[in-house]
């Protein structure tokens, strides 16, 4: 394979894997301190690009506008979430909260297909064509964005996780529950607030996504798989794993995919996840269990 | 211990059994949705896949189907038979969820199933129908199996995809010879299931015996969420034809990719069963991207006074004019004229009806429909382009709105 | 184990067996087909998720490479369907036996595990859509032949037998290893690794033992599914769709129990059903519904609908036990 395509395969890789690494963020998480699979993720990623797309339309809001609109907005959603629906009616079992996200992944599927049909919506923005030169490929801007706003948006996580009050009780429930309770850390509303924080991770991918992709209610089933994968990569539950993770299955699929064909080059994402995890069974940067 | 399994097992047994029993008595699972019509006379059941991974196309034939119902019973009906009794079912993009409308229709007493949709839908779906010598006449599904099997009950009005292959390969030829033969080199980028598949296969045997070099031909997963990859293997090659066959957001994201690369085949963007290529909505969406794109897929006769008015009537409510929508309009108005020579809802006799059908009130440029082994043998793409900000048809020359502009441009 | 041990399940399948001869209606035989078919996929996932607390997330890899080896041998090998089926069964099996031979050794378990069950499912996906012996991305059209001889039928009540009979071999199964000492040891596996290996069990082979066992289960759903829907490709085969079901099925029937699936299975899909009915023709609506029931149904009844009987039992237990007679 000539440089002249291997070069830019690499390069594309890598800013597709910041979007994995972004959609991840929320996912890790969500596990690492509640110790749940969330099957709603994908869902809400496409609920996010609804959001996203009606406030272009609408108000004419541009994406990365509406970005801090929705960022808060999906938080507070995640919160709502967990606190009054997921929490309460799963009392802690992991099938049964496997059973209340599955279920809730089919509502907002289902609502999004019954309010807005299954058209596909796209935003096209002036700079949702833009291409930065760079070392003899053509760079898409939104894409360099979206890789600019996974590294921030996993530094603020890192940043707020290590250095804030919140963030080390998030810590603290996530490491030993019980003893947390017993130091008088409210445990429903950390477990809240720390869905919220994976909510709002999904909607900032969404509005990093939106200018280059588009929306329909099916969308989000297409990064589920992807997510869960880098998650476990990076380690669930570790901030630069999901990261780094993100970046790797990025880069896996963009050279398989070359090598092997699009079809057959998703293989390589699964296979080298299968063999991280005999080798590393807690994944590259995991806790080991 | 033993004691306590035993009645903890027969609570179990009485709750199994007592589903069951629910389940069939309170006819929860027996009756399908039915659309009431005054005096409603027969029953036709309408099968599309409006929820799950398929849903847009689903919607869209439901829409066409619909829209011809409206216009028949208007009119008074079925002549001589009554009014049409629409019975909806969701196939829900499964070929399980299929399978169970049709039973469900056919237990709702419909003389006649149209639609399915997807192709591995369709197989089952015809298949459950020719059990019960229910006729099915299938809207879009290309695979050339479904009418392969020997069924006696299932009807495609519309081509399958070895026509479409060799339809597209002879007006590629045509197109190319007409301007002095610019183009050898191929390269074909297709989904990877049953119809890009299929489609593949074919070009890949045709193409060489018909002049042409194939570079490479890129399989790809529906749902692809990016292209780069593959554009650049375009760019690398530098093809003077891209043929792609897949569905519409694949087919944007691929156009807007190429647009965005700057990556402009030297001849022609021609696509097969493109999913976006003769859309309108791509073309209003994307104009830049949609610029001289071919295409050789379903599309309406545009001389057809009819069809303009479904047009007109199908824009007016705000939708696209898509080819699920006349092509299910058109099995529609060909499954009424059917039932009314039959003269009843008699399945064997529709059956024949179809048989026998010569009908050309619809709205496609296949002339009267003649089937044989259940192929509309009339059945064939056509060539499109998009020029300006509009679909013009390119071949057959009996109906072009205007002469490809190939090799295409180099802005 | 005494044979009163496998009386209910004798009563259950007698009574189930009889419902063609009183239910005539397609429609109904058909739902009550696949939902055998959810069972048996539900059982094989059952012992080990159920069973042997080993959640699953990719049995679709046996229940696809069982229905995949069953269409080949029969289109391309011209085999006579019934020694394809046994081959299919097998061949789950063996891709069972594989997976759990790589992945039990290296410790992983719990989320991890499940998810690498997925990565193996979604493998055996991208191979099969692109492989020519599964027939790539067209898939596998099996021809229609209905005969007891090539295992279809044309009447659905003898899919709805053949498939009973299928999903009464899984009970037995399932309650021979629940009565058994293998059994006990997967249990003991579930309950606490580090225990059981302190007791004398060793848990990579008991595992191994449920991972196969269970597959196998799963496997003859695929060759099934086959038999009855004639079509097979790579997203029907290995797609999530039927992990999550199998799964669901499991958990909303009971997991760790015999009949677990069965009602499972047939809440899941009378469910189903029902909110079509409901809900009319909306696109999407009837699945809205369905969700919010799901999750009603979890908060109601959180061990599952086995546990409802539980708790019927215990509830009525209170008054009689004497200790504080009146209500407590």
């Amino acid at each position: 394979m000539q440089l002249s395509i291997l070069f830019p395969a690499v390069v594309n890789g890598i800013l597709n894997g910041a979007l994995y690494a972004l959609i991840a963020l929320g996912l890790t998480l969500v596990y690492g301190v509640l110790h749940i699979i969330n099957f709603a993720h994908g869902t809400l990623l496409t609920a996010a690009l609804f959001a996203a797309f009606f406030l272009y339309r609408s108000l004419g809001l541009d994406p990365y506008v509406a970005l801090l609109l929705l960022t808060p907005a999906f938080f507070l959603i995640g919160y709502a979430l967990q606190r009054f629906v997921i929490g309460p009616v799963s009392r802690g079992s992991d099938s049964n909260i496997l059973l209340v996200t599955l279920g809730l992944a089919v509502i907002i599927e289902n609502g999004l297909l019954f309010a807005f049909r299954g058209d596909t919506r796209t935003v096209d923005l002036p700079y949702s064509f833009a291409v930065v030169p760079f070392a003899g490929m053509f760079v898409s801007v939104p894409r360099l964005v979206g890789f600019a706003g996974a590294v921030v948006v996993a530094l603020l996580l890192w940043l707020l996780l290590t250095l804030t009050d919140t963030g080390k009780a998030i810590r603290a429930v996530a490491k030993e529950k019980l003893g947390a309770q017993l130091s008088g850390i409210d445990v429903a509303h950390i477990y809240a607030l720390t869905f919220g924080l994976g909510t709002a991770c999904v909607a900032v991918a969404a509005c990093l996504l939106i200018p280059t992709y588009y929306v329909n209610p099916h969308v989000g089933n297409a990064f589920v798989l992807i997510a869960f994968t880098t998650v476990v990569l990076g380690g669930m539950g570790s901030i630069p794993g999901a990261l780094i993770g993100g970046l790797f299955v990025g880069l896996v699929e963009s050279v398989c995919g070359l090598y092997l064909g699009e079809s057959l080059g998703q293989i390589g994402i699964f296979t080298m996840f299968i063999l991280v995890l005999l080798f590393r069974p807690s994944g590259l940067l995991g806790a080991r269990a | 211990m033993p004691n306590n399994s035993k009645r903890f097992t027969r609570r179990k047994f009485l709750q199994s059994t007592a589903l069951t029993a629910i389940a069939s008595a309170s006819g929860v699972i027996v009756s399908p949705t039915v659309l009431r019509a005054q005096g409603a006379a027969v029953k036709i059941g309408f099968l599309q896949p409006v929820s799950g991974a398929l849903a847009y196309s689903g919607q869209q034939g439901r829409l066409g189907a619909s829209i011809a119902v409206e216009e028949i019973n208007a009119a008074g009906g079925i002549k001589g038979v009554g009014k049409i009794e629409a019975v909806l079912g969701d196939a829900q993009s499964t070929p399980d969820g299929g399978n169970a409308e049709v039973e469900k229709m056919n237990s709702a007493g419909v003389c006649a199933i149209v639609g399915g949709y997807g192709s591995s839908i369709c197989l089952a779906t015809s298949q459950t129908a020719a059990r019960y010598d229910l006729p099915y006449l299938v809207d879009v599904g290309v695979t050339d199996a479904i009418v392969t099997r020997g069924l006696k009950n299932t009807f495609r009005f519309g081509p399958g995809f070895g026509v479409i292959a060799k339809t597209a390969l002879a007006n590629l030829v045509a197109i190319n010879d007409a301007a002095g033969k610019p183009a050898r080199t191929v390269m074909i980028v297709h989904e990877d299931s049953a119809f890009g598949s299929g489609l593949a296969k074919l070009l890949n045997e045709q193409l060489p015996l018909n002049g042409f070099q194939i570079l490479e031909t890129i399989p790809h997963p529906t749902p692809t969420r990016d292209f780069n990859n593959v554009v650049l293997k375009i760019k690398a090659a530098d093809p003077d034809i891209v043929i792609p066959a897949n569905y519409y957001n694949e087919y944007v994201l691929l156009a807007r990719t190429m647009q965005q690369q700057q990556v402009r085949p030297k001849a022609a963007i021609y696509s097969v069963l493109g999913g976006a290529a003769s859309s309108y909505k791509f073309v209003k969406e994307f104009p830049q991207a949609a610029q001289f794109i071919m295409d050789c897929n379903h599309w309406f006769d545009p001389r057809n006074a009819k069809a303009l008015a479904l047009k007109s009537k199908v824009e007016a409510q705000g939708q696209f004019f898509t080819y699920e929508v006349y092509l299910n309009y058109s099995c529609t108005l060909l499954l009424a004229e059917a039932v009314e020579r039959a003269k009843s809802s008699d399945r064997a006799a529709i059956v024949d009806a179809l048989s026998s059908s010569t009908f050309a009130g619809h709205v496609m440029p296949y002339g009267p429909t003649k089937f044989v082994n259940g192929q509309n043998q009339g059945a064939v793409p056509t060539n499109t382009q998009v020029i300006g900000n509009d679909i013009q048809v390119i071949l057959p020359e009996a109906f072009a709105s205007a002469k490809a502009v190939y090799p295409m441009p180099r802005t | 184990m005494k044979w009163r041990a496998f009386l209910p399940i004798l009563v259950v399948v007698a009574v189930l067996a009889c419902v063609p001869l009183v239910v005539h209606s397609d429609v109904v035989l058909n739902f009550l087909v696949t939902a055998l078919l959810l069972t048996l996929a539900g059982q094989g996932w059952n012992i080990l998720g159920g069973y042997g607390g080993q959640y699953s997330f990719g049995h679709a890899a046996f229940f696809g490479t069982g229905a995949y080896a069953t269409a080949i041998l029969q289109t391309r090998y011209g085999f006579n369907a019934w020694p394809a089926f046994a081959v299919g069964v097998a061949a789950g099996a063996g891709i069972g036996v594989a997976i759990g031979a790589l992945t039990f050794p290296s410790g992983l378990r719990g989320s991890y595990f499940a998810l690498v069950t997925l990565a193996f499912a979604e493998v055996l996906r991208i191979l099969a859509s692109v492989a020519p012996v599964t027939g790539a991305g067209v898939g596998i059209l099996v021809k229609l032949d209905p005969g007891i001889h090539a295992l279809q039928f044309s009447s659905r009540a003898a899919f709805y037998w053949f498939a009973l009979a299928l999903v009464a071999a899984a009970l037995v199964v399932t309650r021979l290893i629940e009565g058994s000492r293998f059994g006990a040891w997967l249990v003991a596996v579930r309950e606490g690794e580090a225990a059981a290996q302190a007791l004398g069990v060793d848990p990579t082979r008991v595992k191994l033992a449920a991972m196969t066992v269970s597959a196998a289960l799963t496997a003859a759903a695929g060759c099934f599914y086959v038999q009855y829907f004639l079509f097979i490709d790579a997203p029907i085969a290995y797609g999530p769709w039927i992990s999550v079901e199998a799964l669901l099925a499991s958990i909303i029937g009971g997991v760790g129990s015999v009949f677990g699936p069965l009602l499972g299975a047939l809440m899941v899909k009378t469910l189903g059903e029902a909110a079509k009915l409901v809900t009319g023709d909306a696109p999407g609506l009837d699945l809205m519904l369905y969700g919010i029931v799901l999750i009603l149904v979890v908060w109601i009844a959180p061990r599952g609908v086995a546990g409802i009987g539980e708790r019927c039992r215990a509830w009525l237990a209170r008054g009689s036990l004497g200790a504080g007679g009146t209500a407590a």
